[in-house]
């Protein structure tokens, strides 16, 4: 029974994202036909969605729709998978960029931040064995083993505060919504 | 250098190229790679929850791929039809709660849609209560509560020499741990004043919490970093052949 | 100096990109070695599959999609190429659409045989699919790996399959066919069954959901691999012992390659991240240094 529900549960899931998907249409279709502000690439957006759907149902062999060869395959290899890429790796750029402008040491507990950031980043790296040489600090008593100090009892004491921080309040939250007291998933009215 | 001959590697050069100018500034190429993406994207989803999820687990079970000659595997209907009792009938109110929750689409009749949202944010809450309860909060707890020097590592430490952090773990490790998780949870209780004593724990709990921010701050260029190596790896390596 | 500073803090952000493009593109053509040095997190992973005998199954959860490919896929591939030679068997599966896919590419990646295919009793066998070659060992469809897909329900699936594989996971990607047509899933009907779970997650659901379900429900040893985002946030779960192992990020995989005596993508891509990381924290002071220069001057007109 509770294998039954749980599928329930994938079902309904997996028409709220057929929800989603369908909506991104809806909402594309009506700025092409409005020819709202960049409508064009409302069209660019309807027709990719389509070629990979089409592709998808009808011209990659049905239940065998990801096996390496089909169109749908060659679609996500070389369309989806280097844009979704992409996106993330422009991240570094954005990084590095609000590092440089916006990371400052205004105060004690930003100095704090910013030295334990400096210790990991530079630890994790083999740069740092190099580093550690040149300030004569013995072997195993390097800018490594403070990044593992770091990383293994305080970065584990913030964490697991934050995280039975969020338990708590989960539970608080879930027992609300299970006695009717939380409603506001519900929106409106 | 050799150029790959392959006409998708050029396609996802060009791509990541186009969306990689945003960099330089906004331009209709980027604008293109964008929409290119998100129809791409939404398609993606929409046809692999079809397959892997809506018809192995909806219609199957319920018979309608039978129904169509799409499978040749009775189900519920096809049973229940021939007068065989079959459990998977009631898959069919996981298709109405399905086909309601679509109905959003439809402005006026939208909030048909909170039923099946009512049925799903219900389980979640009752699942991750029972779930965070037990392995965020009282294994947390329960390692938490630890002696407060590690006679076990002292001992091994004894018998050899260690390293930096090897003697903090072991002399001071406990100590931290449970000092950084109190006072990092009497900072976020926010009904009491922070004030005197109170107040004072919680200003040490903001600098365990600083140091957890810097060291997940490392963690995050790291990763960063990582994903633009690989592109131009893809860039150099796959596509102009400069390296391998 | 003062007015160095000043055109410092108002650099045109484009110049930095330009630094960081540099930092990481030049040192993938220089081809130097670099010596990695191996932490605890990803020693106590590989003691875990070290003790894993050969015939054991394992878990293999792909949680991840091509964004998080050049962390995460070193680890896959390292990870499959120590199953193979050590003939530990491995099923796929994965809760993210794209991980079944990201696991195939793994697979081809790290075949050895030139051959296109093979025929074995009338059967064409595809190498990188139907037969991976790593060195001398070669590892079978169906008998040594089989990759289930995926299956949508997030931390459902997993509970699923604690009292029931089948009632998760009913065919094989490859194939179709039923996963009881398989060798390699004989014996094999609920989670708890598994020798190991080898994670290997970008975010939700991943590695927390494998803890909270298959590690603290049904008690199934589990090491992960986690993008550098997520590692910090899963350290606790490493000290409780509900993880046997952890890798994070890049430099996790490019230590596991260390151990499992395969320097690859990720050990080659090292030299480039640490010069990321240089020039990061270098404008990260070269900026405050800037900003505490001109602080004074603009506290004085104003």
């Amino acid at each position: 029974m509770s294998n039954m529900f749980s599928d329930w549960f994938s079902i309904i899931a997996a028409c709220a994202i057929w929800l989603g998907a369908l909506n991104l249409m809806k909402i594309s279709l009506n700025k092409a036909y409005k020819k709202e502000r960049d409508w064009f690439y409302a069209i660019v957006t309807i027709i990719s969605f389509l070629v990979i759907v089409i592709a998808g149902f009808f011209f990659s062999g049905g239940r065998r729709f990801q096996e390496p060869g089909t169109n749908f395959d060659w679609l996500y290899i070389n369309i989806y998978s280097p844009l979704s890429a992409t996106m993330f790796a422009l991240l570094a750029f954005y990084v590095a960029s609000a590092s440089y402008r916006a990371f400052r040491a205004r105060n004690a507990q930003a100095t704090v931040l910013l030295v334990a950031a400096f210790l990991v980043m530079l630890g994790r790296t083999p740069f740092s064995d190099w580093l550690s040489g040149l300030l004569f600090m013995p072997e195993g008593w390097q800018i490594s083993n403070i990044s593992n100090i770091i990383m293994n009892v305080f970065n584990v004491a913030g964490q697991r505060a934050i995280m039975i921080g969020i338990a708590l309040g989960l539970i608080s939250t879930a027992l609300r919504v299970i006695l009717g007291i939380e409603r506001t998933y519900l929106g409106g009215d | 250098m050799e150029l790959s001959g392959q006409i998708g590697v050029w396609i996802a050069a060009f791509l990541t190229i186009g969306i990689s100018s945003f960099l330089y500034r906004d331009n209709p190429i980027y604008k293109f790679c964008e929409a290119l993406f998100v129809g791409i994207s939404a398609g993606y989803w929409f046809v692999s929850l079809y397959f892997q999820n809506l018809l192995p687990m909806l219609f199957d079970n319920l018979g309608i791929t039978r129904l169509l000659g799409l499978s040749q595997t009775n189900g519920a209907l096809q049973n229940v039809l021939s007068g065989q009792w079959d459990e998977r009938i009631w898959y069919v109110f996981a298709g109405v709660l399905g086909i309601m929750m679509l109905l959003r689409l439809f402005p006026k009749i939208g909030w048909i849609s909170r039923w099946p949202l009512a049925v799903v944010v219900g389980s979640t809450s009752g699942l991750y209560m029972i779930t965070y309860f037990q392995s965020n909060f009282l294994s947390q707890l329960q390692n938490t509560i630890i002696p407060l020097v590690n006679l076990g590592r002292i001992s091994a430490l004894a018998q050899g020499s260690g390293t930096l952090d090897e003697y903090f773990a072991a002399y001071l490790g406990n100590i931290v741990v449970i000092a950084g998780t109190l006072s990092g949870l009497i900072y976020f209780y926010f009904s009491k004043e922070h004030k005197g004593v109170f107040g004072g724990t919680a200003r040490v709990g903001i600098y365990f919490l600083m140091i957890t921010f810097g060291a997940s701050f490392g963690y995050t260029v790291m990763s960063r970093m990582s994903l633009l190596i690989g592109r131009l790896y893809y860039l150099f390596g796959d596509w102009l052949g400069l390296v391998r | 100096m003062q007015k160095i500073f000043e055109k410092l803090l108002s650099l045109d952000r484009r110049y930095i990109f330009l630094v960081i493009f540099l930092a990481v593109a030049v040192p993938i053509f220089l081809k130097l070695k670099i010596d990695i040095r191996v932490t605890d997190e990803v020693n106590a992973f590989y003691k875990a599959i070290a003790e894993l005998s050969s015939g054991t199954r394992v878990l293999v959860a792909c949680d991840y999609d091509p964004g998080s490919e050049p962390e995460l896929q070193p680890m896959t591939e390292a990870g499959f190429r120590y199953f193979i030679t050590n003939k530990i068997r491995f099923i796929i599966i994965g809760l993210w659409p794209q991980g079944p896919m990201q696991a195939n590419k793994a697979l081809v990646a790290i075949n050895e045989a030139r051959d296109e295919y093979i025929v074995v009793n009338d059967e064409k066998l595809y190498f990188g699919t139907d037969l991976v070659v790593v060195g001398s060992d070669t590892a079978r469809y169906g008998i040594d790996f089989v990759n289930l897909g995926f299956q949508a329900g997030n931390e459902l699936v997993i509970q699923r399959m604690g009292s029931s594989v089948r009632a998760a996971f009913q065919t094989d990607l490859r194939f179709g066919k039923p996963i009881e047509d398989f060798d390699i899933m004989r014996g094999l009907n609920k989670l708890s069954d598994f020798d190991f779970i080898y994670n290997i997650s970008a975010g939700y659901p991943g590695t927390v959901e494998w803890v909270q379900f298959a590690v603290d429900r049904f008690h199934v040893p589990c090491g992960s691999g986690s993008t550098a985002v997520q590692a910090p946030q899963v350290y606790p779960y490493l000290d409780t012992g509900q993880l046997s192992g952890l890798m994070g990020g890049m430099k996790g995989a490019a230590e596991l390659e260390k151990l499992v005596g395969f320097k690859d993508k990720a050990t080659m891509s090292m030299v480039s991240q640490t010069a990321a990381h240089i020039f990061v924290v270098l404008f990260i002071v070269i900026g405050n240094l800037a900003y505490f220069a001109t602080r004074g001057r603009v506290a004085k007109k104003g």
